[in-house]
């Protein structure tokens, strides 16, 4: 048993820190603070730099393998990354990097021909591709097998017809990796396939989603009968549900979410040291003290269960429920961080970004309006359960 | 980083296992409730044979020179076992007399310790003071070459049948509480020592210890007058993780009783653990337990290097304590009714584990700990 980093992983740490010091410009900070869903043409321009930046030392795809753009290191190395990158707060990188490189570049390694590993890996470790996930769809949510979106053989094509929703970034991707029914009389775990399909392939249609914080990350994708060349499939075909399992165990165990929660935290710490109440600083009123000090306690037990998940992919060990199991207390938790923040912000956090006297640059009421959405991306809290309950305790449900 | 067992700590996990399912049964662990010891004698002396009284004991007093993370094992598998016996207080005693005491002192004690000879106790709570607040109010004057010590301590383990008992008492007013703080060695049967045995919600055996004019000599001061403040502080952190892994214990067995019992029971014509109402709360208690664990064993981790560990340890007391509420209660409500009998032992996890709860710090004490340590 050992709870520490190497020293090697340490110096990597500086360096990365030393890295961030240097490259990110404060400015960006404020810029990106206030999107935190969201990127208009600008700051997407600031985003596509800042990652070819990162891939150019490596650092965008940390653990993949050198021959791929990426920098070779081990799981702990993409950790460390991920704690310094994500401790900064919003920085431009945000989702599109993890779907490209830490999900779909590694299940690419994993399930991929050489010929999609060369055309796809490198340009994504590089910083010069997007992707998106093209699972949902508007009749299968958490219910994903029964998605409707089919795929029918015509000679060395497919010719898709469907559609997909809450497709992050498709706005902006380069590709889709796209989950479509190619047996429509198959159990519907086995009569699946995936593709990655350029974005520009006539009969594809992207239209925008607005969240709730009137943010556009969300879209619809429309497949017109698009058609896509036999060499689109990635593995085979009808292999399309095993590949999303891979592609998913690289999914889970992500330490983005409890680092930019420490970062979080420790705003609210400084804030109440510096607001009084009725004469009395916050920090000295105790139950302030104990909803902070019981976020920072549970922020770091969901820490420590992502290392679990680490430690166990990096010893080659197979991944069965721990992510999901780490991802029920982290998707808990930012519900608490926002709930918690309003009540410490008092009627202040009904202000929002634009306000005069907005605290914490209305981050808190972003973040409370963002609450809503904590438990349903990438599975919700409810699906995390059953994933633990069926592959943790060998429950089977219905 | 690895955070599983390393080989050692796996085959130290699997000999506790072992032994305690052979010798302390849930048959025999409902018949040590009402024995005055909690253990019997034989199984007091075959784990001073396997050495676990001196696990953290160092080499030269015969210990086992391990860790906490040992410690931490051995107490994980007592719990999960509903073991009861002078162990803890005992080892912890020794941690103190260790962290404290002189050459002579620790010469004298922990040899016999490990052997099994020697059952000691922690004297520090008291009516008004509890989780090992500094608000002391047994006093300990100077008479000479002795000390004469007046007070009462509550909540003493195993004070009724120990050799020893470590009792912290004020030698003077200080400009805080912590100040003139001192430890003493007293006599389990000195003379002006009575014990009164408290009725508990788990039969463990805490006792109301009485100290009228017991009179110690000045040797039996455990580290320095006025200074145990410090000592204490490094020997609750000891007690915490201990009790913490303890408590883990605990909830790993009630979450197997409780998932075993999901999937036998029928309702509906399927078991209970197909409804996912049910199988969520497994799920989460599995969250609770997981949680308990990483977070128990790094404080542990951190103490077995001698790494500052004052938030780490706080942060696992407070969690475990927290989880141990929700596990056992949900752990209640899927057994329904049966779960409520006394011929079940769910009942037996409920109250341990809301008494390892209160002992060292609930989860309050220690998230105000946590809080200085986040910098409020």
């Amino acid at each position: 048993m050992d709870y520490s980093f190497t020293p090697e992983e340490d110096a990597f740490r500086k360096e990365i820190s030393d890295f961030l010091d240097k490259e990110l410009p404060s400015e960006w900070f404020e810029k990106f603070r206030y999107t935190y869903w969201e990127e208009d043409d600008e700051s997407w321009e600031i985003t596509k730099s800042w990652n070819k930046k990162l891939g150019e030392k490596g650092y965008l795809g940390v653990g993949l393998p050198k021959e791929y753009g990426g920098l070779g290191g081990s799981h702990f190395h993409h950790v460390v990354f991920e704690e310094e990158l994500y401790s900064r707060g919003r920085t431009p990188t945000w989702i599109e990097k993890n779907i490209t490189v830490d999900w779909i570049s590694p299940t690419l390694l994993e399930v991929g021909t050489e010929e999609q590993k060369e055309k796809f890996v490198k340009p994504a470790a590089k910083g010069d591709l997007v992707f998106c996930l093209g699972y949902s769809e508007p009749d299968s949510g958490s219910d994903l097998a029964s998605m409707t979106t089919s795929a029918v053989e015509d000679g060395d094509e497919f010719i898709i017809n469907g559609q997909k929703t809450w497709t992050t970034m498709a706005h902006r991707a380069d590709y889709i990796w796209l989950a479509a029914r190619t047996d429509p009389d198959a159990p519907p775990h086995k009569g699946i396939t995936i593709f990655l399909i350029d974005m520009k392939t006539p009969g594809i249609t992207v239209r925008p989603i607005i969240n709730m914080l009137h943010s556009h990350s969300y879209n619809e994708v429309f497949f017109d009968n698009c058609r896509v060349p036999k060499s689109a499939i990635i593995n085979q075909k009808n292999m399309g549900w095993y590949v999303m399992m891979v592609a998913l165990n690289h999914e889970r165990g992500g330490v983005n979410f409890p680092s930019h929660m420490k970062q979080l935290l420790g705003e609210l710490v400084q804030y109440c040291k510096t607001i009084k109440r009725d004469g009395k600083y916050l920090s000295e009123d105790s139950v302030i003290r104990k909803k902070l000090a019981k976020l920072a306690v549970e922020i770091e037990v969901t820490t420590l269960l992502n290392y679990r998940t680490t430690c166990l992919q990096h010893k080659g060990k197979k991944i069965t429920h721990e992510g999901s199991l780490a991802k029920i207390l982290c998707n808990d938790m930012w519900t608490k961080l926002a709930q918690i923040s309003t009540e410490i912000l008092g009627p202040f956090v009904l202000l929002d970004r634009f306000s005069r006297r907005a605290p914490i640059h209305g981050d808190m009421a972003r973040y409370f309006l963002n609450a809503a959405s904590m438990g349903v991306g990438g599975g919700a809290t409810e699906i995390q359960r059953n994933v633990v309950a069926q592959m943790g305790l060998g429950f089977k449900l219905k | 980083m690895d955070l599983e067992f390393n080989k050692e700590q796996q085959l130290l996990k699997s000999s506790v296992q072992d032994f305690l399912k052979k010798e302390s049964p849930m048959t025999v662990v409902r018949e040590m409730l009402s024995d005055e010891m909690g253990c019997s004698k034989k199984v007091w002396k075959k784990m001073a044979e396997l050495g676990w009284l001196g696990i953290v004991a160092p080499d030269e007093y015969e210990g086992l020179e391990g860790n906490l993370i040992d410690l931490a094992i051995i107490m994980e598998e007592m719990g999960a076992a509903c073991f009861t016996s002078p162990f803890f207080s005992t080892v912890i005693s020794g941690i103190a007399v260790n962290e404290a005491g002189s050459e002579d002192q620790k010469k004298s004690i922990l040899p016999k310790m490990v052997d099994g000879k020697l059952i000691m106790t922690l004297a520090t709570d008291e009516s008004e003071a509890w989780f090992g607040s500094p608000h002391i109010s047994t006093t300990a004057a100077e008479d000479g070459d002795n000390y004469v010590i007046n007070g009462t301590k509550l909540f003493v383990l195993n004070a009724h049948i120990a050799d020893k008992i470590i009792c912290l008492a004020r030698t003077s007013d200080g400009e805080k509480p912590e100040d003139g703080l001192t430890f003493f060695i007293v006599d389990g049967k000195a003379d002006g020592v009575t014990c009164h045995m408290l009725d508990t919600l788990a039969n463990d055996k805490q006792n109301e210890v009485i100290f009228e004019n017991v009179k110690v000599p000045k040797s039996s001061v455990l580290g320095e007058v006025g200074n145990a403040w410090d000592a204490l502080e490094k020997v609750k952190q000891f007690a915490s993780v201990a009790k913490s892994a303890e408590s883990l214990g605990g909830l790993v067995s009630v979450l197997d009783m409780t998932a075993k019992y999901a999937k036998d029971r029928k309702q509906f014509g399927r078991p209970l653990g197909g409804f996912q109402v049910i199988a969520h709360y497994l799920a989460d208690m599995m969250v609770d337990v997981d949680g308990s664990r990483v977070i128990t064993y790094k404080a542990a981790w951190l103490l077995s290097k001698g790494l500052p560990a004052e938030k780490e340890v706080s942060m696992a007391k407070s969690f475990v304590s927290e989880a141990s509420q929700r596990v056992t209660i949900n752990g209640h409500q899927i057994h329904g009714a049966m779960g409520f009998c006394d011929e079940h032992d769910m009942h037996l996890y409920y109250r341990n584990a809301k008494t390892t709860e209160m002992q060292f710090g609930d989860s309050d004490y220690h998230l105000e700990k946590v809080a200085v340590e986040i910098g409020l």
